[in-house]
C-alpha cells in the first residue's frame, strides 16, 4: 500500500485544542512536515504567542519558549543572538503580532532580525473571546466593535505583509491561506523558502497566512472556510510582497 | 587626609575635565578619589559643577555640603558656592568673568584672572588649565606639577601637541599667579 | 586583579559584565542609565558580543528574556521609567525561572519625575513589581568598587536559582568616578549552556525543553508556586547580605543603603570619635533582606534610624524584622531625588 500521508515525525501524537474548522491546526502540521523534510527539529526553537496558539508548544516536538503577549520577536532576538545556529520562529496570532507587539515585529523587519515570523490573521482575538483585532475587516461585528468596524471610530484593516515589505530588513513577506489542499500547498512552499532563507541568513522572513475562526466568527467551518476565500482575501490579498532573490 | 574640592562654571569651561585630571591624578598616585558630577538639565547651557574628593584612607561620602576648596569660574557658580564653603576654606576664583566678589570674611579668597592668563598662554580656551596651575600650587602637600601634567596628557591625550604646549603653558602661568597671590 | 583604574560607575557596570562573561547587552536610552547602553555599544563589539538598541525598555527586557532562556549570560539597564516597563516581563521570567541580570539606576519618581538619583523603586523591586507571587534578588552596592565585586556573583546566583537578579544603584553611583580593580575575564565559551536551555535539541540530548511560566490548571499551578517559595527560602537562608560599621551594641542603629550609606558613614565616622554609641548596618542584599542581622543589632539599641532617598520603603521591613513596639523608630528621608549631605545627617542623628 502507497502511503499517501505520513503524520510529521514533529508533530506530537496529542489532541489540539483548537475548535473544529480553526485552520491553527494545518499551519502547525505544515511547519511541522517542513521541519521533518529540512530535518531542522533538532535545530528549532519556537516562540509561542498569547493567544489561541499559546500551547503550540505542545504540539511540535522542538524546544518552545513562551512570550508575554506581542513580545515574541524580542524573545526571538534574544535567543537568535544566543545561538545563531539554531532555526528561530515566532508564531503569533494577529492581536499579539500588528497590536500589541506591533513595535517588536516592525523592529524585527526594520533590523532584518534574521527569524521567521508566522502571523495567523483571523481578523479577530480569538483566545479572549472574538474581539476586535487591527486586522478586523471593515462592517464585521467583534464584541468590542458591535456596530461593525467602521473606518472613522476604528480606523482600517492593518496590512501586515504590505507593511513588513516595506522594511528594510525584510528577506521575504508574503501572505497565503489555508481554505484549499492547493493554498495548502503554497503556505507549505513558503515555509520552506522562508526557513531556507533563514538558515542562508537573510534576514527578516514574514508569513502571513489567512486563516479562520469560525467559533468567533459565529460560523460553521465550512462556512468560515468559505468566507476567508472570499472575503479576507479581498482585504487581505494574498501574495508575495518581497522577496530577496540573492543572499550574500 | 581628606581634601575636597568644587569645580564649577559654565558648561564648555571645562570645569568637569578639570576635576577628572586631579581625581586621575591621586589614583595614578594610588590615593583613593571620587569625582562627582552634576549632571542632566542643569548642564545644559547653566552651571556645570564637579565634586572632587582625594585621600589617602577609603572615601565615605563622594558629595560635600561644605567644600574646604573651590575653583569658580562664573557669577552664578560664586552665588551657588560662596555660602556653601567650609569657614578657613579657600575660594579661588576667575576674577576676568567673575564680578561678584566674594565678602565672607571667613574663608581664604583667591582672585586668579584665568581666561586672561590663558589667552596669554594662546587660548582662552585653556582657562581651566590655569586653574590646573593654581591647585598644583595649593595642593602642594598632595601633589608634585609632573603629577598633574601627567595627568593631563593621560586624559586629553597627546594628538594635538599645539593644544598640548597652550595647555601646558596656560598651566604653568596659573602655578605662577598662584605663587604670587598666596 | 588588574590595575586600578578610574572610571564612572555606568561604565563600570558595563565592563564588570563583559568581565563576568556577558556578551548580550539590550538596552535603551535613559538618563541617567545611558552610560551602561553606551558603554556596551563600544565595548561588546571588540570581544564578540552584541549590542542592540532595542525600541523600548519592554523589547530589551524581552531581548534579555530570550537569549537568558537560550542559556547565556544577558543584560539589560535603565533608569525607574523604563524599569516600570519591564515588569511584565520580569513576572515572567520569575515564573518561567529565567536567569537574568538587570540594573536599576533609579531616579527620583513616581512618573516621569526627574533623573537625580533616588531611592523609591525598592518596594517595586523587593516586593515583586510585576504581578504575582515572586521574589527578585536584589543588590544595592555603594561604591562602583562593590559594583564591579558583586557582578560576578549576580550572574552565578541567577543561573544557580535560575531567577532574575538585580543591582539597584542610583544615579550618584552611575554618574560618579571612582578607581575600580577589575576582577580577571570569564571566558564565555566555558560557561556551560545549562541543560534546560531552549537552545535546540541537539544541545540537550534530544529531548525537547519548553520554557513557559503558563499552567492552566490551578493545582498544578500551585505546586509551581510552592516550590518557587521554597527557592525563596533557600535564597533567604543563604544569600542574605550585610555590612556593619560601629560599636557592638549601638545604642543608635543607623539603616541605609546605597548611596545614602555611603553618605551617612561620613557622618558615622565623626560621632564615633565622639565617643557615641552608634553604628549602620546596611543591607547589601535590599531582597533578602537582613532580618536576623538587623534584629540582633538592635537588641540594645534605643533608637533605630532608617534614612532613604525616598518617603520611607524600607523603614517596613526594619521595622518587621525588629517586631518590638518598644522601640523608638525613626524615619528621616529625602523623595524625589535630593541627596542627603554629611552634616545634614550629623545634625539629624545628634539631633534626635
Ligand atoms: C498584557 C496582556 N494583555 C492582554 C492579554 C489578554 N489576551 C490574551 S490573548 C489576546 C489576544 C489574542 O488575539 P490574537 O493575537 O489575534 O490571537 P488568536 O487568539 O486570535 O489566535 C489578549 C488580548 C494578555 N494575556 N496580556
Ligand atoms: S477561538 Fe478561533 S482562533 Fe481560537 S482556536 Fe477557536 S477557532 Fe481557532
Amino acid at each position: 500500500m502507497k502511503v499517501v500521508y505520513e503524520r510529521p515525525k514533529t508533530l506530537e501524537k496529542v489532541t489540539n485544542h483548537y475548535c473544529p474548522g480553526c485552520h491553527h491546526g494545518i499551519l502547525h502540521a505544515l511547519i511541522a512536515e517542513v521541519l521533518d523534510e529540512m530535518g531542522l527539529a533538532e535545530k528549532a526553537v519556537g516562540v509561542a504567542p498569547v493567544g489561541c496558539a499559546v500551547l503550540a508548544y505542545n504540539y511540535l516536538d522542538i524546544d518552545w519558549i513562551e512570550a508575554p503577549h506581542g513580545r515574541a520577536v524580542a524573545i526571538a532576538t534574544g535567543i537568535k543572538l544566543a545561538h545563531p545556529d539554531v532555526l528561530v520562529f515566532t508564531y503569533q496570532g494577529d492581536g499579539d503580532a500588528a497590536a500589541i507587539g506591533l513595535a517588536e515585529t516592525m523592529y524585527g523587519a526594520i533590523r532584518g532580525v534574521n527569524v521567521t515570523t508566522f502571523l495567523y490573521n483571523n481578523a479577530i482575538y480569538g483566545m479572549t473571546g472574538g474581539q476586535m483585532a487591527p486586522t478586523t475587516l471593515l462592517g464585521m461585528k467583534t464584541t468590542t466593535s458591535p456596530y461593525g468596524r467602521d473606518a472613522k471610530r476604528e480606523g482600517y484593516p492593518l496590512k501586515m505583509a504590505e507593511t513588513i515589505a516595506l522594511q528594510g530588513g525584510t528577506a521575504f513577506s508574503a501572505r497565503t491561506a489555508l481554505f484549499n489542499p492547493k493554498m495548502i500547498m503554497e503556505t507549505k512552499k513558503r515555509i520552506r523558502q522562508v526557513f531556507e532563507l533563514q538558515m542562508k541568513g537573510a534576514g527578516f522572513t514574514f508569513l502571513e497566512v489567512v486563516g479562520t475562526c469560525p467559533t468567533n466568527w459565529g460560523m460553521s467551518p465550512v462556512d468560515a472556510t468559505k468566507f476567508a476565500e472570499t472575503e479576507m482575501v479581498k482585504t487581505f490579498p494574498l501574495g508575495v510582497y518581497k522577496e530577496l532573490k540573492e543572499v550574500e | 587626609m581628606t581634601k575636597d574640592l568644587v569645580v564649577a562654571g559654565f558648561g564648555g569651561q571645562g570645569v568637569m575635565l578639570l576635576g577628572q585630571i586631579i581625581a586621575l591624578a591621586a589614583t595614578e598616585k594610588g590615593l583613593n578619589a571620587t569625582w562627582l558630577p552634576s549632571y542632566g538639565p542643569e548642564q545644559r547651557g547653566g552651571t556645570a559643577n564637579c565634586t572632587v574628593v582625594v585621600s589617602d584612607e577609603e572615601i565615605a561620602s563622594p558629595l560635600t555640603d561644605k567644600p574646604q576648596f573651590a575653583v569658580i569660574m562664573n557669577n552664578p557658580s560664586m552665588a551657588k558656592f560662596e555660602p556653601k564653603m567650609a569657614a578657613g576654606g579657600t575660594l579661588i576664583y576667575n576674577s576676568t568673568l567673575v564680578t561678584q566678589v566674594p565678602a565672607r570674611q571667613d574663608i581664604k579668597v583667591v582672585a586668579i584672572p584665568a581666561n586672561e592668563l590663558a589667552e596669554q598662554a594662546g587660548s582662552a580656551r585653556s582657562a581651566n588649565m590655569v586653574m590646573l596651575g593654581v591647585m598644583a600650587w595649593v595642593w602642594r602637600d598632595v601633589f608634585t606639577q609632573e603629577d598633574l601634567l601627567t595627568a593631563m596628557v593621560h586624559k586629553v591625550g597627546d594628538k594635538r601637541p599645539q593644544l598640548l604646549e597652550i595647555n601646558k603653558k596656560a598651566f604653568a602661568l596659573g602655578y605662577e599667579a598662584a605663587q604670587k597671590a598666596i | 586583579m588588574s590595575e586600578r583604574i578610574l572610571m564612572k560607575g555606568n561604565e563600570a557596570v558595563g565592563e564588570a559584565a563583559v568581565r563576568a562573561g556577558c556578551r548580550l547587552y539590550f538596552g535603551y536610552p535613559i538618563t541617567p542609565a545611558s552610560e551602561i547602553a553606551e558603554y556596551m555599544a563600544y565595548r561588546l563589539p571588540q570581544v564578540g558580543g552584541t549590542f542592540v538598541q532595542a525600541e523600548s525598555e519592554v523589547s530589551a527586557v524581552n531581548m534579555v528574556y530570550g537569549a537568558a532562556a537560550a542559556g547565556k549570560y544577558a543584560m539589560t539597564a535603565s533608569s525607574s521609567p523604563g524599569f516600570s516597563l519591564m515588569q511584565e516581563a520580569i513576572s515572567y521570567m520569575a515564573g518561567a525561572e529565567v536567569p537574568a541580570v538587570l540594573v536599576n539606576v533609579v531616579r527620583g519618581g513616581p512618573g516621569l519625575g526627574d533623573i537625580q538619583p533616588a531611592q523609591s523603586d525598592y518596594f517595586q523591586m523587593t516586593k515583586g513589581g510585576g504581578h504575582g507571587d515572586y521574589r527578585l534578588l536584589v543588590f544595592a552596592p555603594y561604591t562602583i568598587q562593590e559594583v564591579v565585586n558583586l557582578m560576578p556573583t549576580a550572574y552565578e546566583l541567577a543561573f544557580k536559582y535560575r531567577n532574575p537578579v538585580v543591582l539597584a544603584l542610583d544615579g550618584l553611583i552611575g554618574q560618579m568616578m571612582e578607581a575600580v580593580e577589575f576582577t580577571d575575564f570569564r571566558n564565555p565559551d566555558e560557561i556551560p549552556i545549562p541543560e534546560w536551555a531552549v537552545s535546540g535539541k541537539f544541545r540537550h540530548g534530544g529531548k525537547k525543553n519548553i520554557n513557559t511560566s503558563l499552567d492552566l490548571i490551578p493545582e498544578k499551578l500551585e505546586a509551581h508556586n510552592w516550590k518557587l517559595q521554597k527557592k525563596y527560602s533557600e535564597i533567604e537562608e543563604k544569600e542574605t547580605r550585610f555590612s556593619y560599621f560601629g560599636v557592638d551594641n549601638p545604642e543608635t542603629l543607623v539603616v541605609a543603603y546605597g548611596t545614602v550609606a555611603r553618605v551617612a558613614m561620613s557622618a558615622l565616622k565623626k560621632l564615633l570619635n565622639a565617643g557615641r554609641s552608634i553604628g549602620i548596618l546596611r543591607p547589601i542584599t535590599l531582597w533578602p533582606f537582613p532580618k536576623q542581622a538587623l534584629a540582633e543589632k538592635a537588641r540594645h539599641a534605643k533608637r533605630i534610624v532608617v534614612l532613604e532617598m525616598s518617603s520611607g520603603q524600607m523603614i517596613e521591613d526594619v521595622k518587621l524584622s525588629v517586631f518590638d513596639p518598644n522601640k523608638q523608630y525613626e524615619f528621616y528621608g529625602h523623595p524625589g531625588g535630593v541627596t542627603f549631605t554629611p552634616t545634614e545627617i550629623e545634625e539629624y542623628l545628634v539631633r534626635g
